[in-house]
């Protein structure tokens, strides 16, 4: 299920501010991506300090046999990059909310938070492709 | 067939084809029995001169060496030959190992820590050196030394042609290389058979952030420092002197090699050794992610079909050559290349115009033109040097001058062969 | 399983290694000894292994027989055509006089290989219904760029270098879009219509002044022959682009009809797939690119021409190397891969025009039959006459748990190879069979009744099929975890 604390995008990534006031949030995919990549075995993410776009590729995810573009759901810039993934990137897998947190980001417009998909629109989505 | 078919005759098969279009005559001679075909190609291999066929001194890019009898044994069981790229990891395990064993072989022989699979030749395995360095640096422009051989120069420029790379050539003695180089070129040993200072090299590519990017000759790394010992990032080189014959220039290998932090850049296959579901070691093709099938057009290169029979063949040459085998044979190389040329620059009109340390070739100045030399060598049964003066591009120092002559000798050569070209030589003056 | 005195292949050569030990023992030195270079360009240490002959040989020997081939099993791949190669082939490469050549000897002393080479390039011009031939490229892909790098220099030539879009189906090989790009070109998607042909009302709104051309694979990888390929020639070279054509499935068309006759510029044939050379694990190929007259000026250097004789007894070279005039360049280290060229030469000499056609014909009957055979219980996503391959999908099994790569897998255990399996893309659980010319209808039978067990079997013993296969030498193998900690080479146990 999709925590409800998080927004969602059209191409499953999450977004959830962890700190309003300072505009920091972290950045995944979902669930259903990761069940429909399979087994994620490498991941190519922004470094942090660059500055992402919302709608706009910020990366790679890549399993034994696909190659996906993730898009970022916000614009801001990259605070922090889990590093964590590059030896462990089945943490995707296993805990795609959590320990699979993609990045960390400081939005700088938290108003394009209003244009994503709450965790019951997400849902709604998937239900239906 | 046809009834179940539910077809009347096979010309119904192809019906899709328009009318018009359907069974052209293609005008081909009437077919030939085996017996038949084995004597018209008997007679035209009995037209040309085998390299075995009398005393051959011919190098530049391909390479007259010793192959033991079982890598053809080997190569051509029908287990090997027949199969096809190893896609089912579960019935293919014999020639993945086979690759991982190359893999770990050439990385070793290199000094470099990951090989791929394979690739055409060695001309094209540098080329996509070069591709491989512009991704690596985000770089454009390319530094490459003039002792390259001009047959590799020019598929790099086709490779490179279309992809906004600017190719600069560069003296190897004091090359050019500024920020935005993405990389440096050189050969080792360079087309002139003489081993570059890629101490110095090496400096000075990475000095201006630009990779190091070297074609190796295997045969020379079983004796000298190979490039890997002087930090080379990207190594490449032609395989066919492990194991494989000159064959009029193919099917040959490309050899291709880097540092681990590469390998995403890395063109071609890879073999990676993982478990079954019991638990048991076995192989599979990995990171494939990078390769055409998967990425497409934004693959690392379109390379798919490579040169796998040869990377056995290859494989099979260094294990049974071994550590003091290969090391045996570069050194009978290089004492034979050595005598040659002490004995040449003793002839009248002749010397070697070039200094430095040479593996198994090097250049003689001579008193005649090349092609008359050759001509006349070949009078007596002798496959001379490559002629230089063939080669004038008017880019590089050594080429482009008059009467030069590449020659190589290898541990196919007696003694003998030397003291009669020697001797042949000894006649113009 | 190991039993009794089989030899294991678990040990890599590096750990079989006994100080001292060779396979090959080099002659002495039989010139004096020369002074030896400075110390410090010498290497100290050298990792090759230390083995004896008969370990290599019993080694590569068990490694062998762990393999799937055509020596030893039905391998339909699709899109691999994994036919029979007559042994006779490989033989005549090996001759001394072809394989111990030197690609740089004079001319004079090579006039028979190159007789074989120029003799090539005419059968393959006359297969082909094109003019002019390049044996320069080393495989199918190095085709492909080297024929996109010709439709580039083509467009450039005539001062029309606006054009920057190259069209290809969505059912491509992968190859395609990447040789494109690397030409430099943007790869736009051609999509296909519900017959699997290309979709003309698409193409027509991507032909204008900005498109190269097309790339097109015929019969298409969906193992049909597009129905609307003269139409497609005809709008593209409306619009000024031109046709390239990816020759891998040619095995379904020799002497049926010539890619040249139905419009298209230039071509690259996959000798290895169409022309016998025994794949080797994969390789060596070779991938001359035959094209038009106007693409002549273009292609890939060197190509080989022949001489008028002057008179009788002139015992001048005729043949000799060239370079076309506008060529691309060079593309390999020398005249391509000559021992593949000379198996192609001897595989169309010894099968003549009948023998060519006789390949088609028993191509496309096989395929057809299996088509026929197995159609009431796997889905055929393109209900039509296929070619030499047939495509179908495994989407009913999988309702029912088993996917596509499961009965790949469990074909295996009944001692097939897989078909390609997932490929076209644009086919669900897709399972494509290429039977060749070169099997009986008994082997056809056979596979035919395993397909249909297996069908069984995903109904009443789906974990069966699942675990596949039970009987190979390593079972399913964990290559996530080969892809996540890459383990590439052997390193020294510590």
């Amino acid at each position: 299920m999709s925590p409800d604390d998080c927004k969602y995008t059209q191409e499953h990534e999450w977004v959830k501010v962890e700190n309003a006031e300072r505009g920091q949030a972290l950045v995944g995919i979902t669930d259903y991506a990761q069940d429909q990549l399979g087994d994620v075995v490498y991941l190519d993410l922004p470094q942090a300090g660059s500055s992402v776009h919302q709608q706009d590729k910020m990366g790679e995810v890549e399993s034994v046999k696909a190659v996906s573009d993730l898009f970022s759901p916000v614009s801001g810039q990259v605070l922090e990059v889990n590093t964590d993934l590059l030896d462990h990137p089945e943490r995707v897998n296993e805990d795609p909310f959590g320990q699979g947190w993609l990045i960390r980001v400081t939005m700088s417009s938290a108003s394009e938070l209003d244009g994503l998909m709450s965790a019951a629109e997400y849902e709604s989505y998937i239900s239906g492709l | 067939m046809l009834a179940a078919i539910g077809v009347g005759s096979v010309d119904d098969l192809f019906l899709d084809i328009p009318e018009e279009f359907r069974n052209p005559s293609l005008d081909l001679p009437a077919p030939l029995s085996e017996l038949e075909i084995q004597k018209e190609l008997a007679g035209f291999a009995a037209k040309n001169r085998p390299l075995g066929s009398g005393p051959s001194f011919l190098g530049a890019g391909s390479y007259h060496h010793f192959i033991p009898a079982i890598v053809k044994a080997l190569m051509t069981r029908g287990e090997f030959l027949t199969a096809y790229t190893p896609y089912q990891p579960e019935v293919s395990q014999g020639t993945l190992q086979v690759i991982y064993e190359f893999q770990s072989l050439i990385a070793n022989l290199f000094g470099m820590e990951v090989t791929n699979a394979g690739m055409y030749d060695g001309a094209t395995s540098l080329a996509e050196g070069v591709l491989m360095a512009c991704r690596v640096t985000q770089r454009h422009q390319v530094a490459i030394a003039d002792t390259l051989s001009p047959d590799y120069l020019k598929v790099i420029q086709t490779y490179c042609q279309a992809q906004g790379i600017q190719i600069q050539l560069t003296q190897a003695a004091d090359p050019e290389v500024t920020g935005e180089s993405a990389c440096l070129v050189v050969q080792y040993p360079n087309f002139f058979g003489y081993l570059e200072d890629l101490s110095r090299l090496s400096d000075q590519a990475h000095r201006q952030g630009a990779l190091l990017v070297v074609s190796a000759d295997p045969m020379a790394l079983g004796m000298f420092q190979p490039p890997g010992h002087y930090d080379a990032d990207i190594v490449t080189g032609e395989g066919q002197p492990l194991g494989i014959p000159t064959s009029f220039g193919g099917p040959y290998l490309g050899l291709f090699t880097t540092k681990q932090q590469y390998i995403r850049q890395m063109p071609s296959r890879l073999v990676g050794k993982t478990v079954d579901s019991q638990g048991r070691t076995g192989y599979v093709l990995t990171l494939q992610t990078r390769e055409q099938h998967i990425r497409r057009e934004r693959a690392t290169s379109n390379i798919c079909t490579n040169e796998a029979l040869y990377a056995l063949a290859s494989t099979i040459f260094l294990a049974a050559m071994g550590k003091q085998g290969l090391r045996q044979i570069a050194e009978l190389c290089y004492h034979k290349a050595h005598y040659a040329a002490a004995k040449i620059a003793e002839l009248p009109g002749y010397f070697l115009p070039m200094s430095g340390t040479f593996f198994q070739e090097f250049v003689i100045q001579c008193p005649d033109s090349p092609a008359r030399i050759n001509r006349r060598l070949m009078e007596q049964n002798i496959l001379g040097g490559w002629d230089l003066t063939a080669d004038s591009n008017g880019s590089a120092p050594a080429w482009g001058r008059d009467q030069r002559m590449l020659l190589c000798v290898t541990e196919m050569n007696s003694k003998e062969d030397i003291d009669c070209l020697v001797s042949a030589l000894g006649e113009f003056n | 399983m190991q039993t009794g005195g089989s030899r294991s292949t678990g040990k890599l050569l590096m750990d079989r290694s006994s100080p001292g030990r060779m396979g090959v023992v080099p002659p002495p030195l039989d010139v004096p000894a020369q002074e030896m270079p400075d110390q410090a360009l010498l290497r100290g240490n050298l990792d090759l292994p230390e083995v004896s002959e008969p370990e290599v040989v019993q080694y590569f020997t068990n490694l062998s027989q762990q393999n799937f081939s055509i020596d030893t099993q039905f391998y339909p791949l699709g899109s691999c055509t994994m036919k029979y190669n007559p042994k006779i082939n490989d033989e005549v490469s090996f001759l001394p006089g072809f394989a111990g050549i030197h690609p740089r000897q004079p001319v004079e002393t090579c006039q028979g290989a190159l007789e074989v080479l120029y003799r090539l390039q005419e059968f393959l011009a006359r297969i082909s219904g094109m003019p002019a031939v390049s044996l320069a490229t080393l495989a199918g892909a190095q085709g492909e760029l080297a024929g996109v790098l010709m439709m580039r220099a083509y467009h450039q030539s005539r001062g029309d270098a606006g054009r920057t879009k190259m069209a290809i189906p969505d059912s491509a090989h992968g190859t395609n879009p990447s040789s494109a790009s690397m030409a430099g070109f943007d790869v736009v998607t051609l999509p296909s219509d519900r017959a699997g042909n290309v979709d003309l009302e698409a193409l027509h709104e991507l032909a204008g002044p900005d498109m190269v051309g097309v790339m097109i694979t015929l019969p298409s990888t969906l193992g049909i022959f597009d129905a609307n390929i003269v139409e497609v020639c005809r709008v593209v070279h409306e619009a000024g682009g031109l046709v390239y054509g990816d020759g891998a499935n040619m095995n379904a068309l020799l002497g049926r009809v010539k890619l040249g006759d139905l419009g298209f510029d230039l071509i690259h044939s996959n000798l290895h797939k169409t022309f016998s050379t025994p794949h080797g694990g994969g390789g060596p190929g070779a991938g001359p690119v035959c094209c038009s007259r106007a693409l002549a000026p273009f292609l890939a250097a060197p190509i080989v021409t022949k001489d008028a004789k002057k008179k009788a007894g002139d015992d001048a070279p005729e043949y000799r190397l060239a370079q076309p005039e506008q060529s691309i360049g060079k593309i390999s280290g020398f005249h391509g891969n000559f021992g593949v060229l000379v198996r192609a030469y001897t595989y169309i000499r010894t099968l003549g025009e009948s023998g060519l056609k006789s390949i088609s014909s028993n191509a496309v009957l096989n395929a057809n039959y299996l088509m026929e055979a197995l159609r009431d219980i796997y889905l055929l996503p393109y209900d039509r006459r296929c070619m030499h391959e047939v495509v179908f999908s495994a989407d009913l099994q999988k309702e029912r748990g088993v996917s596509g790569l499961d009965v790949a897998k469990r074909l295996l255990d009944y001692g097939y190879h897989a078909p390609t399996m997932y490929f076209p893309l644009i086919v669900h659980e897709a399972l494509m069979i290429e039977p060749t010319e070169s099997e009986t209808r008994e082997t056809l039978d056979a596979f035919i009744q395993a397909l249909r067990d297996i069908d069984r079997e995903s109904q009443e013993n789906p974990d069966l099929v699942r675990q596949a296969p039970h009987t190979t030498p390593v079972s399913r193998l964990d290559e996530a975890a080969a892809a996540r900690r890459p383990d590439l080479r052997w390193t020294k146990r510590e």
